[in-house]
């Protein structure tokens, strides 16, 4: 049972770890558009004309 | 949002991203509305439009909300940026900042990571509780109740935190709602369970019941709060639309401001077409459209030194305005301000949802009493008698019925979003499933405010088509409108006279489109052609009608135009019913009036002169032409021109209604079972886990079918 001691707290922190990801996502407003992100998907990105992705944190409204 | 590179300026792009990382962005940011976009393609061709101009440094589309947003460089503006769009054939308007909610859904977002948290912690808890549920004794299940504690309790104090504070407000004001028994079964979850672990009796621990019943209701509550927030900023969006700008005249010439910067003596110019923005005098003879003011549908001249109320329409020539009330005092913000006063009266109707939970608590609470006192007195066990009516609380937990009005509301009223219409209320679905009465208003909803005309021979209806294309008269733009067909005839020297009407010269001799006795007349040489309108129904009027009447809805039209034209539509359209010559504070009296008959009404309006009345109503719609404080006015905004979706969202609600009733009695049936299991002592952790999602699944899968 002492294995336990190890697992429960293992567990936990790979939830937690799913939790803060999920939480950052949130925060980075990447729920805001899930039609248009849907879509984006179906662009070229290696076509120089088509728009690039994203650099960090700039999906989200400016904050603050 | 994309970064894009000024061509040949590769510096800037570099200024934009670093400016964009650290969460500041020069430049001014504004968002244009893209009506039409809808895939793919669509974004990655706004994107590279954008992109190529100068003036925009960075744009991103949001599909969902059907905008760009673009930041701009310092000093430009978006005149640029529309023209390139339009021109590339995405119609795109520009959206007043100051109307659109901020960006970013910050209630939404917050009801998610609650969510979030009470599923993470939901999640651990029950992998715990397994091995107690299958029997681990004595060290192992404290330590498994203690593990559950540290990380029920956190998550708790964290997602439960909308129920407590609703609670709160209801029982500060002395009302009952849903939230009070929720928020009471969490507390008492948590707080028994605690106990339990401290004193480490051996007995039940509720700490996943509490997270699960706080997760469900979590997601029902963002599902809802997203099918209202998308109603609403799309009904914000078209306010945003209307750009409180003006354009004022200074010694210096001609600048444009902001509408709430007008002072009295301001002269500022309105073109044709033009809306008044404040009260004022006409500098010049003009003609306007005061429809939206008193509903009728004639336009009227009015002399130089006459005044102009904010809110009617400019037409023909172009005027200048001399400004005697600034905005807030003009009387489209006064009628507005009247309208706020009129819906905080309607926010009193309490929904169905506090109705159930009014008649549950009591019985609820009861209930849990009754077994304390119960086995209180029949085993002398106080210990045991707080466990039942503790299991009492939590195995009747609202979670069914708490989920059975939000799910359907969500479900019914994303479906009529999609459908175009926008039901900005919470209550809004339920009252309109009580409608018994509909009330039409004439001008602009029953009507398009366009014309038809008789048959003319083809030299007359060249003639005519040349007349009326000289002109920006709705009458004029009416008859080009039912004319496209014909080549205008060549006409010299066309001259409009406001109020009276067209004239002009063909092959030398004089011809007119002008004012007569009833209604305008084609003067040709030797020939004088009356041309009588007829006022076009909007699409799917009649049909609408015919489908509320089959329906069993008592319909009626009301108008502050004249009797025989009201009567004329009424019978095109088969309305039975007709009130015209109505004033507009008249209109909201009938709306009382019936009311006081014990009709439901729903108004269906879109001028000023409706306002009160749709305010009055029981429930209320208005089309997207509508006025601004008209749109407020309502509990929902049509964004088809097609009348047909007024009977489709009455259909709507009633099956809302229907639904709700259905999932009301499906948490009562599960009460019912459950009820007896928990108050004789029988209840267990794992029977209220199990039948508490099992009964949240049911219910909310009920509501989304179709």
């Amino acid at each position: 049972m002492n294995i336990l001691v190890v697992l429960i707290p293992v567990s936990i922190c790979l939830g937690a770890a799913g939790l803060a990801a999920c939480l950052w996502t949130l925060r980075h407003g990447q729920y805001d558009d899930l039609e248009g992100d849907a879509a984006r998907i179906l662009l070229d990105e290696t076509d120089p004309t088509a728009p690039r992705s994203d650099p960090a944190g700039t999906r989200s409204a400016p904050r603050p | 949002m994309t970064i894009l590179a000024c061509p040949g300026c590769v510096a800037a792009a570099h200024i934009a991203e670093t400016g964009a990382e650290a969460g500041v962005e020069s430049g001014t940011t504004l968002h244009l509305a893209l009506p039409q976009i809808r895939c793919a393609a669509c974004i990655a061709g706004v994107e590279t439009v954008l992109s190529a101009l100068p003036s925009v440094r960075a744009a991103r589309v949001n599909l969902g909300a059907k905008r760009v947003r673009i930041v701009l460089s310092a000093g430009c503006d978006a005149g640029e940026a529309l023209r390139a769009l339009n021109d590339a054939g995405y119609e795109a308007h520009e959206l007043d900042a100051t109307a659109l909610r901020p960006a970013g859904d910050a209630e939404g977002r917050s009801l998610l990571a609650r969510a979030a948290v009470a599923g993470f912690a939901m999640m651990n808890v029950m992998a715990v509780s397994v091995a107690v549920w299958s029997g681990a004794g004595d060290a192992t299940r404290a330590m498994f109740h203690w593990v559950s504690a540290s990380i029920a309790l956190p998550a708790l104090a964290f997602s439960a935190v909308p129920f407590f504070a609703s609670a709160m407000i209801a029982l500060r004001a002395g009302r009952m709602n849903m939230d009070v028994p929720i928020a009471l079964a969490i507390l008492l979850a948590a707080t028994t369970s605690l106990y339990e672990t401290i004193a480490d009796t051996g007995a039940h621990t509720w700490f996943d019941a509490a997270l699960s019943l706080t997760f469900f209701l979590l997601v029902g509550r963002y599902l809802e709060h997203r099918a209202r927030a998308s109603a609403r900023s799309a009904a914000a969006e078209l306010t945003a639309l209307e750009l409180p700008r003006a354009t004022r005249l200074t010694a210096q010439g001609r600048e444009t401001v902001d509408v709430a910067a007008l002072i009295p003596e301001d002269r500022i110019a309105l073109a044709a077409g033009a809306r008044a923005p404040v009260d004022g005098i006409a500098e010049a003879a003009a003609t306007v459209d005061r429809s939206a003011l008193t509903g009728e549908a004639d336009p009227v001249a009015i002399a130089a030194g006459d005044a102009i109320c904010a809110g009617e329409v400019i037409l023909g020539a172009p005027v200048t305005l001399r400004v005697i009330r600034r905005a807030e005092d003009s009387t489209l913000r006064r009628l507005a301000a009247l309208v706020e006063i009129a819906e905080t009266g309607r926010h009193r109707y309490s929904g169905l949802a506090d109705r159930t939970a009014r008649l549950y608590a009591p019985v609820v609470h009861g209930l849990a009493a009754l077994a304390f006192v119960m086995w209180w007195g029949m085993s002398g066990d106080l210990h045991r008698a707080i466990g039942v009516a503790t299991a009492t609380l939590i195995i009747t937990c609202p979670c069914a019925l708490a989920l059975a009005i939000p799910a359907v509301t969500a479900a019914m009223t994303g479906r009529l979003f999609r459908a175009g219409v926008l039901l900005k209320s919470p209550t809004a679905l339920e009252r309109l499933a009580e409608v018994d009465c509909v009330l039409f208003d004439k001008t602009g909803t029953l009507t398009e405010g366009v014309a038809r005309l008789p048959d003319l021979d083809p030299t007359a209806a060249s003639v005519a088509l040349a007349l009326a294309q000289a002109s920006d008269h709705p009458v004029s733009r009416a008859l080009a409108a039912s004319l496209a067909g014909q080549t205008p005839a060549a006409l010299q020297d066309l001259r409009e006279v406001p109020g009276e009407g067209v004239c002009g010269l063909w092959d030398g001799a004089p011809v007119r489109l002008w004012r007569g006795a009833a209604g305008t007349e084609l003067h040709l040489p030797g020939r004088r052609i009356p041309l009588p309108l007829s006022e076009v129904p909007r699409p799917g009027a009649a049909e609408t009608i015919a489908a509320l009447d089959r329906a069993g809805y008592d319909l009626a039209m009301v108008t502050g135009d004249t009797d025989d034209r009201a009567a004329d539509l009424a019978g095109r359209l088969g309305i039975k019913q007709i009130y015209a010559g109505i004033r507009p504070e008249d209109k909201a009296g009938l709306v009382r009036q019936l009311a006081g008959q014990g009709r439901r009404v729903l108004m269906v309006g879109d001028g000023l002169n409706d306002t009160a009345a749709l305010a009055c109503a029981d429930a209320s719609l208005a089309p997207a032409t509508a006025l601004d404080a008209t749109r407020v006015a309502a509990d929902g905004v049509l964004l088809a021109a097609d009348l047909r979706v007024v009977a489709q969202t009455l259909q709507c609600a009633s099956r809302a209604r229907a639904r709700i009733r259905q999932n009301l009695w499906l948490a009562a049936v599960y009460n019912a079972v459950a009820i007896p299991v928990a108050v004789l002592g029988f209840a267990t952790p794992l029977m209220a886990a199990a039948v508490m999602s099992s009964s949240s699944i049911l219910v909310v899968l009920n509501a989304v079918r179709r």
